[in-house]
């Protein structure tokens, strides 16, 4: 940890840095092959709909763990196809976690499910107590997909709204939306490649992402804006200023990420492992990786893409004449030494007229000591410690 | 006002342990320690019907959760809970049980019948000697009025073993009932009772509710009463004379009019000639009046429902396994939260582990305290709990580094503790004020399970704020009084080592790289 906060520092003072936003060309290009892959797999594998928004039954079969085997899974379709009943002729049965089969059908009669119901629990011995089913009618995924939509314009309009209240730049949230656009994109195409399952808990999950992402976003922009403004700014151009406050939030972006993910993993293995299926797994998978692409395109995109907006603005190109102005002209008064406890008292240079005749120093030949070439003895004590590369002249001890 | 809080740290942690105190004392009065839970983590069943118009009237859909719930906890299933969700949903749920019976009982229109008294809890009548067999008739009106002057010894004896619950309530509770039984189909005489809790036994319906043209509720023309008037169609009407010339012979015999099994008023006969126009006199307000017109019209719900209602059903295994999944997310997810803040932050670590447990603590007080407004925690409700604890861990992360910052940058503890506490609440007021506008609009957005997640990060996010002022920062300036904090001791996490500055004294000297 030691080593990490020694980096914290550096990063803090820029002696060490990463430039994320010199080098977006090589972000983008890593992003914009994973929005490809993402896309192409939404496009060709399309998006596993739950029964939520498609219709059907899912029975949940739960049993002891020993007894989640393959066998009773292929035990309980041939017991439900070979009811008679017609939608209930092609079921899908799957292993879900350590402690549940999971068999889905069409929508079916509630006394179909009945007749289901206490099928299965005698195929597998169990009371059919222990049988749980959610039965949904197809007519209603079409209103949890619209209002998922809705809610997702919504979301997206008052994000827009905050963000321009906050930072009172529009180019600042034009970066934040495509970042915002990208976590999404990414968090779909994995949920389309991996065939997960797409339930109204996936989509609450996308939703909350969209919060966590801005969150990210927000942080950045914040140090971004009080690095490029006011005092801090200094020599510094638009660019660096925004690059240095990448670096000096990285560490909280990295902690904040870390410690962000650590539940939704404990979350994701509980839904994954031991259950195998249902709301947890549904919010934490699209939580997890949508909160992982979110602290990556709060420093890879945002940033350099706000960098890059907002290069031919007037008040950027101010800031970066003036940083530039300063770096050309060389410290005017870098040739004159700088005062420093036990500096002899003629080389003082606010020695005052009356000092000097008290002191017995003639002007004169203080003035002739002042055209010589500066040496060794003529610095204070420690002066030179730390300089490693002496100018030449000061190698000769000319005294 | 940052100087006075600077001031007095200790005042303001007393006051915000004294606030969790005050708060648990709430509880305390309330005196559950156990959350409400959700129907998926204790079982039971939920039935959500979806009207056909996507905005149905609000007085509408309370006339409909009212009708539902008379007709849920008629059926004799105890405990269900009818209310309704939105302007377009009702959700009818049985904690901890299912019963499949019940998506029928639900859906079905509701059934209003003209039936004849037998016997009654006031006059026994032919009860009184046991029962007997009713005479041979055909004729649905003929039938009911034969099978009242002798109902069969069983039905005698049904009605002998139901009691009505005293001072109304229509909940007929009789010894075998059972729910799925179909206790009011009109083909068949049943035992009710009426909200005075009378009891009667009552014969097979001569008129049923599909018989009745329309109802409305008006005053009579020379009464000071009000009274409903009934239009009843050719077939019913015919019946309706026969009965009505029956019993007005018979010393002007009353009827019930039952709904849903339950007997709504028992007019007597004081016609022997009515037949499609009738009205029942004695209102005594215009209010009942139009209640019972109400009743009569729309026997059938005031709101058409579509004829897929959702059904799920969540078995105690799967309820005990999504508990302790939740639960051991919850403890892994925090465990592990505390364990990284230890490692990296140290010292403030602690300060880490002790607002999260504070607000762990809040948090539970306020499920426990919500949970009497009818707030039930749901696997997605333990979910956002458990995601809530990154948001919160996040808030100190933002401050600490903060401070580290402003100590890199040259400050002592206790200075860079305030100038890194203004910093970091606007960073963090930013970014909660985020977080709560986006679990809004998802409490507002979604669907009735996710809810609870939404509810609880919004819950989450409000009482981290409500934690980083009134007990992380004065638990930091107190602590900055601590040499072990202020000289930067190599575990209190503010070292100069941990910040990885090099000792103060150089750092003067080449400090204007920087």
């Amino acid at each position: 940890m030691g080593k990490f906060s020694r980096l914290g520092n550096d990063l803090y003072n820029g002696h060490r840095s990463i430039d994320f936003v010199g080098r977006w060309k090589r972000w983008y290009a890593i992003s914009a092959v994973i929005v490809i892959v993402a896309i192409s797999g939404l496009v060709v594998r399309g998006l596993n709909l739950g029964i939520e928004f498609v219709g059907g039954t899912e029975y949940s079969v739960s049993l002891p763990s020993e007894k989640v085997t393959q066998h009773n899974a292929d035990k309980l379709r041939d017991v439900v196809a070979g009811l008679g009943i017609k939608d209930a002729e092609q079921p899908v049965v799957t292993t879900s976690g350590e402690k549940a089969i999971l068999v889905q059908t069409e929508p079916l009669s509630s006394d179909d499910i009945t007749k289901v119901k206490s099928a299965m629990a005698k195929a597998v011995g169990i009371h059919v107590g222990d049988i749980s089913h959610d039965s949904i009618g197809s007519s209603w995924g079409k209103d949890v997909l619209n209002r998922a939509i809705l809610g997702l314009i919504v979301f997206l309009v008052i994000v827009v709204l905050f963000i321009w209240a906050y930072f009172r730049e529009w180019k600042m949230s034009v970066a934040a939306i495509v970042a915002l656009a990208h976590d999404l994109v990414i968090t779909v195409g994995i949920y389309a490649l991996s065939g997960f399952e797409v339930s109204p808990a996936t989509v609450t999950g996308i939703l909350t992402i969209l919060g966590f992402s801005l969150y990210d976003t927000v942080v950045v922009f914040d140090k971004v804006r009080e690095n490029t403004t006011g005092g801090k700014a200094a020599s510094r151009s638009y660019a660096e200023g925004a690059n240095l406050a990448v670096n000096q939030t990285l560490v909280r972006s990295i902690n904040t990420s870390i410690v962000a993910l650590l539940p939704v993993a404990a979350i994701l293995y509980a839904g994954v492992v031991q259950l195998g299926s249902g709301s947890l797994k549904d919010l934490a998978l699209a939580l997890f990786v949508g909160m992982a692409a979110g602290a990556y395109s709060s420093i890879f995109i945002a940033t350099p893409l706000v960098v890059q907006l907002k290069r031919n603005d007037g008040d950027v190109e101010a800031i970066n004449r003036r940083a530039a102005a300063r770096r050309a002209a060389v410290d005017p008064y870098a040739s004159v030494p700088s005062f420093a406890e036990g500096m002899p008292v003629y080389a003082d240079p606010t020695t005052t007229a009356l000092e000097q005749a008290r002191h017995g120093i003639d002007p004169e030949q203080q003035r002739a000591a002042a055209q010589r070439p500066m040496t060794r003895d003529r610095l204070p004590k420690g002066y030179l410690k730390e300089q490693e590369n002496l100018p030449e002249e000061l190698e000769d001890d000319g005294r | 006002m940052a100087a006075a809080k600077v001031a007095r740290p200790g005042r303001t942690l007393i006051l915000f342990l004294a606030g969790l105190g005050v708060l648990f004392g709430l509880v305390a009065i309330g005196g559950t320690w156990k959350p409400e839970l959700g129907l998926d983590l204790q079982g039971g069943q939920r039935i959500t019907l979806r009207a056909k118009e996507a905005n149905v009237k609000p007085d509408a859909m309370a006339e409909a959760v009212k009708i539902i719930n008379q007709r849920v906890n008629g059926s004799g299933v105890a405990e269900a809970n009818v209310s309704s969700q939105g302007n377009r949903n009702v959700v009818v749920s049985i904690p901890g049980k299912s019963n499949q019976k019940l998506v029928d009982i639900v859906q079905r229109q509701a059934r209003l019948g003209f039936r004849l008294i037998a016997c009654s809890s006031e006059n026994p009548g032919p009860c009184a000697t046991g029962g007997g067999t009713p005479a041979k008739a055909s004729g649905r009106a003929e039938e009911a009025l034969a099978w009242r002057k002798a109902p069969p010894a069983a039905w005698v004896t049904r009605f002998e073993q139901s009691t009505c619950p005293p001072g109304g309530g229509a909940a007929l509770q009789s010894g075998e009932k059972s729910a799925s039984e179909d206790v009011d189909a009109p083909g068949t005489p049943m035992v009710a009772c009426d909200a005075n809790g009378r009891k009667f036994l009552l014969s097979a319906a001569p008129v049923e509710g599909k018989d009745l043209s329309n109802a409305s509720a008006g005053q009579g023309q020379n009464a000071v009463d009000y009274l409903v008037d009934l239009r009843l169609k050719k077939d019913g009407a015919a019946r309706f004379l026969k009965v009505s010339k029956a019993l007005y012979s018979n010393g002007q015999e009353a009827f019930a009019i039952v709904l849903d099994g339950k007997v709504l008023q028992t007019p007597s006969m004081v016609d022997g000639n009515l037949s499609s126009r009738s009205s029942i006199t004695g209102q005594r307000s215009l209010r009942e009046a139009t209640d019972l017109a109400t009743s009569l019209k729309f026997g059938a719900l005031p709101v058409a429902f579509e004829s897929d209602p959702k059904n799920e059903t969540i078995g105690p295994s799967l309820a005990g396994n999504q508990l302790s999944a939740g639960i051991w997310a919850g403890i892994v997810g925090l465990a592990l939260v505390m364990l990284y803040c230890l490692l990296y932050y140290r010292g403030l670590g602690l300060v880490v582990i002790a607002s999260l447990i504070a607000a762990g603590l809040s948090t539970y007080a306020m499920v426990l305290l919500l949970a009497g407004a009818g707030f039930t925690l749901s696997l997605p409700g333990i979910a956002g709990l458990i995601v809530a604890v990154g948001i919160t861990a996040d808030s100190f992360i933002v401050f600490f580094e903060r401070i580290r910052d402003e100590m890199r940058d040259g400050k002592t503890m206790r200075v860079a503790v305030e100038a890194g506490w203004v910093r970091a609440r606007n960073t963090c007021l930013a970014a909660d004020a985020v977080s709560l506008s986006a679990a809004l609009v998802l409490y507002i957005f979604a669907i009735d399970e996710v809810r609870g997640f939404a509810f609880t990060l919004g819950l989450s996010t409000v009482i981290d704020l409500a934690i980083f002022f009134w007990f992380t920062k004065p638990a930091v300036s107190w602590l900055g009084r601590f040499h072990f904090f202020s000289s930067g001791h190599k575990l209190s996490g503010l070292g100069t080592e941990t910040l990885g500055v090099d000792a103060p004294a150089s750092a003067a000297i080449t400090g204007g790289a920087a």
